[in-house]
């Protein structure tokens, strides 16, 4: 018994060693943490729109059935990147055509109202998440993140926090036209 | 020309590690005494020989010779010396060269201060650390070669990632790794000592200075890292279980608990076989670190450019030196006899605790920093083990730890009188409960956990003054006599005292910043203004300003207090071209109270950033600078320490001296 707790420390150690030489794998790519949304059909959901802004709500049904893809926001009028994000989805609305769908999260119908009058609405329909239902199974972690999805209704692409800076508008920029492209192409 | 006289010696210092590998261990085996002496001549070759490839390297980079591609992939000629100087261990191969560099410094010094260490012991203590050496110097030769042309050679360098162009971060390395590094010698005496069959107080004493050197410099390593990271990349944090932060605080940790069994085994002959796994382990979690950082096993912020034929290199050379060791320790620790018995309240038995709870909180981080790899490799399901678990786990681990901290060095050997000590303790106890409900009346707020860990941190403060009081009887002799004692007290009792109170001041730092800070994430245009934590802050505006090899756009933020002018900052957003790259420049207005902290992040797009609007990070860490004061009081501790009077001298078996004050606390 003594002699096995002496070796106890070998023992743990090879263990831990073979799960290294299995780690070293060439293939294997540590950083890549798949989304368990993405390739998925979107989550079903049906919301009601704003008091006091004047586009529709939106429901599962008007996110498939589309001629090209939809881009999805998840927003609120207290989220700080949002004010900033704001000016960039606008200018994909204006300048690239986009169609935005926004789901306005865990906010006062009136705070949202007073926001997208001072910043103008890119959004084509807003739906009210109030209590935060929806937002969960999108798999919300946190405001603002936004969503390509095709026109089958499947998510395609998923940014986290706003789509601000050079690379992240490349990312997203880029993922809109591969998902345009195979709209086109199928 | 001169790389090549690098390489060149670089290969010399591997052959004669390889001759200090197996000749001073036959001279062991069969007493020759000139053969176990040459371990020390080629010891010093090795020195030798690994400085002359690190100067040639250093001069490479500090002379821009881009015929080197180590030099063309981590320089620029417009960068300042100080930059490229230190670009020499920036790189992979350059940081290996520095860690073999300091490697064969440990071995030389034990050549050299050893003198009174017994030639068997010291000449397979060398050996085994020319094992080591033989490892490394063939895994730089063989896969990482850090003087290796290039041809053409190109006009000019790819810069140094911006973000390690510090000077914070041009010393964090080296001290990390002489921490790092340090304790292979503690592994080699481990190993020498199993080949050997024999541990012994004498064996202990001689362990204890290596030991406390390594743990020293780790500890300023890790605490100067986790000072650039708060300052430099603009998150604001000084910690975030990061998997390449833990491998660093796992040897630390060990080395802690190495630190402290080694005094029993040298006070008590107990403890034996634990405290020579101990420094097994402390050195291989050091190797470990070292494989994680290389091979990108895990994923991490810090990690180096990943190559799996280097990762594989690495594995066997753990594989041999972590499995070889822990064979011969499953073989030949067993032997060893037990030492002295003590009672369950006793100087051991506090040790023993420090021991078992640091161990513990080891094995919790390295558990949790490998989780993700073991959950992967069983189920293929990818996840991430954050700071809430590691939070979870370690604090409950540690508050333990600090209340018997500051009782510890109270107690007596082999049997101890607990009532009278905690007599001795009711006022530091009583004043640590009116601290707690002090900062709770003035702050309000804030987690129940914070003020319990401001009561701990309080109690080990005021305990540990009090036992240093105690031990000069200050107030109960004449204020001379106590002075007299004071003097007297061995300088490692000193230094005892100045590491316990170097953590409690840490500890301060650590809940003051986490349980108080605050912050607000604004959008920005001139001329906003923000309120946070009593400061009224004013956007004034960002404009440009070039640097040497950058160029930034530097905000100007006017801060108030009450109406008073307190100071400007000016926190900065810069863009390295050559390495295309943006770091994020912090300005921070420091005072002991607290840190109030700014940094700027990228404008919203180029629209916003015509109308000057920005995103503006701004934070107030309360106490943030008493991380930094108590990890220093903690290196200062060690120092003291070091300088004792046993160390100096060093003789395992000398008499106390006449007027010798009660066995030394450490």
């Amino acid at each position: 018994m003594q002699r096995f707790l002496f070796a106890l420390p070998l023992l743990v150690a090879l263990v831990f060693g073979g799960f290294f030489l299995w780690g070293l794998n060439p293939e294997r790519d540590p950083n890549a943490i798949p989304s368990v949304l993405i390739s998925r059909p979107a989550p079903d959901f049906e919301l009601p729109p704003v008091d006091g802004v004047d586009v529709p709500g939106f429901s599962r049904a008007d996110l498939s059935g589309n001629d090209g893809p939809v881009v999805v926001n998840i927003f609120a009028s207290w989220c700080v990147p949002c004010r900033a994000e704001h000016s960039v989805l606008t200018r994909f609305v204006e300048e690239d055509g986009v169609r935005l769908f926004g789901i306005n999260y865990q906010d006062q119908p009136e705070d949202a109202a007073r926001w997208l009058d001072e910043l103008g609405n890119p959004y084509e329909r807003i739906g009210s998440d109030i209590d935060g239902r929806v937002a969960i199974d999108w798999g919300l972690t946190g405001v603002p993140e936004t969503f390509i999805v095709g026109p089958d209704g499947t998510i395609l692409f998923k940014q986290i926090g706003p789509i601000l800076g050079d690379d992240a508008i490349r990312a997203f920029t880029t993922a809109l036209e591969q998902a345009q492209a195979s709209v086109a192409g199928s | 020309m001169i790389p090549e006289i690098g390489q060149f010696a670089l290969t010399l210092a591997l052959g004669f590690a390889v001759v200090q590998g197996f000749l001073p261990l036959w001279g062991a085996a069969r007493g020759n005494v000139v053969w176990m002496r040459s371990a020390t001549a080629t010891s010093l070759a090795q020195l030798a020989f690994t400085f002359v490839a690190f100067a040639a390297l250093m001069r490479s980079f500090v002379v821009s010779d881009f015929t080197v591609r180590n030099v063309v992939e981590n320089s620029h000629s417009l960068k300042p010396l100080l930059f490229r100087i230190a670009g020499t261990w920036g790189s992979h191969e350059g940081s290996l060269l520095l860690w073999v560099l300091i490697l064969t410094l440990f071995g030389a010094g034990v050549a050299l201060f050893g003198r009174n260490i017994s030639d068997t012991l010291r000449a397979r203590t060398l050996a085994v650390q020319a094992w080591i050496s033989v490892g490394f110097f063939s895994f730089m030769l063989f896969t990482s070669n850090p003087f290796e042309r290039v041809f053409p050679p190109p006009p000019d360098g790819q810069d140094l990632n911006p973000l390690l162009q510090d000077v914070g971060l041009a010393m964090h390395p080296p001290l990390l790794y002489i921490g790092y590094v340090g304790f292979s010698i503690v592994f080699s005496f481990a190993v020498a000592a199993l080949l050997e069959g024999r541990v012994d107080a004498a064996w202990a004493r001689w362990v204890r200075p290596w030991t406390l050197a390594a743990w020293m410099s780790l500890t300023a390593g890790i605490a100067l890292g986790s000072w650039w990271a708060y300052y430099e990349l603009g998150w604001g944090g000084w910690w975030f279980w990061d998997p390449v932060e833990n491998v660093s605080f796992m040897p630390w940790l060990l080395g802690t608990a190495l630190l402290h069994s080694a005094i029993v085994t040298e006070k008590r002959d107990a403890f034996k076989s634990w405290t020579i796994l101990l420094a097994i382990l402390t050195f291989s979690l050091s190797l470990l670190g070292t494989f994680i950082v290389r091979s990108g096993l895990l994923t991490s912020v810090h990690a180096f450019a990943v190559d799996p034929e280097r990762g594989l290199y690495i594995l066997w050379l753990l594989g041999i030196s972590i499995g070889g060791s822990l064979v011969l320790y499953a073989w030949r620790a067993p032997a060893l006899e037990p030492g002295g018995l003590f009672r369950p309240i006793s100087r051991e038995a506090g040790l023993l605790l420090n021991n078992v709870l640091l161990a513990t909180a080891t094995g919790t981080i390295l558990f949790g920093t490998l989780y993700p790899l073991f959950v992967e490799a069983i189920s293929g399901e990818r996840l991430s083990v954050g700071p809430p678990f590691f939070n979870a786990a370690f604090i409950p681990l540690m508050l333990p730890l600090v209340v018997a901290m500051a009782v510890g060095p109270f107690l007596s050997w082999k049997r101890a009188d607990l009532a009278g000590i905690l007599q001795r303790l009711r006022f530091v106890a009583v004043i640590s409960g009116l601290v707690a409900l002090g900062v709770w009346y003035f702050a309000f707020g804030g987690p129940v956990l914070a003020y319990l860990s401001i009561a701990i941190a309080v109690w080990l403060l005021l305990g540990t003054l009090r036992e240093w009081a105690w031990r000069i009887r200050l107030g109960d002799v004449p204020f001379a006599e106590s002075l007299r004692r004071a003097r007297n007290l061995p300088r490692s009792s000193h230094g005892m005292t100045l590491a316990h109170a170097g953590l409690a001041v840490a500890m301060l730092g650590f809940i003051g910043s986490s349980a108080w800070k605050s912050e607000e994430i604004v959008f920005v245009t001139p001329g906003t203004e923000i309120q946070i934590a009593g400061f009224d802050v004013r956007f004034e505006g960002a404009e440009g300003v070039a640097g040497p090899n950058y160029v930034a756009n530097r905000g100007t933020l006017t801060v108030l207090r009450d109406g008073e002018y307190v100071t400007t900052l000016y926190p900065e957003r810069r863009n390295y071209p050559v390495a295309q790259y943006n770091t994020t420049e912090s300005s921070i207005r420091s005072t002991l109270a607290g840190d109030l902290y700014a940094s700027l992040a990228e404008p919203a797009d180029a629209q916003a950033e015509a109308q000057g609007a920005w995103t503006l990070r701004i934070l107030y860490e309360p106490l943030v600078n008493f991380i930094w004061l108590g990890s220093a009081l903690m290196v200062l501790g060690g120092l003291v320490s070091l300088s004792d009077r046993r160390f100096r001298i060093g003789a395992p078996h000398r008499a106390a001296r006449p007027n010798a004050v009660a066995t030394p606390a450490e």
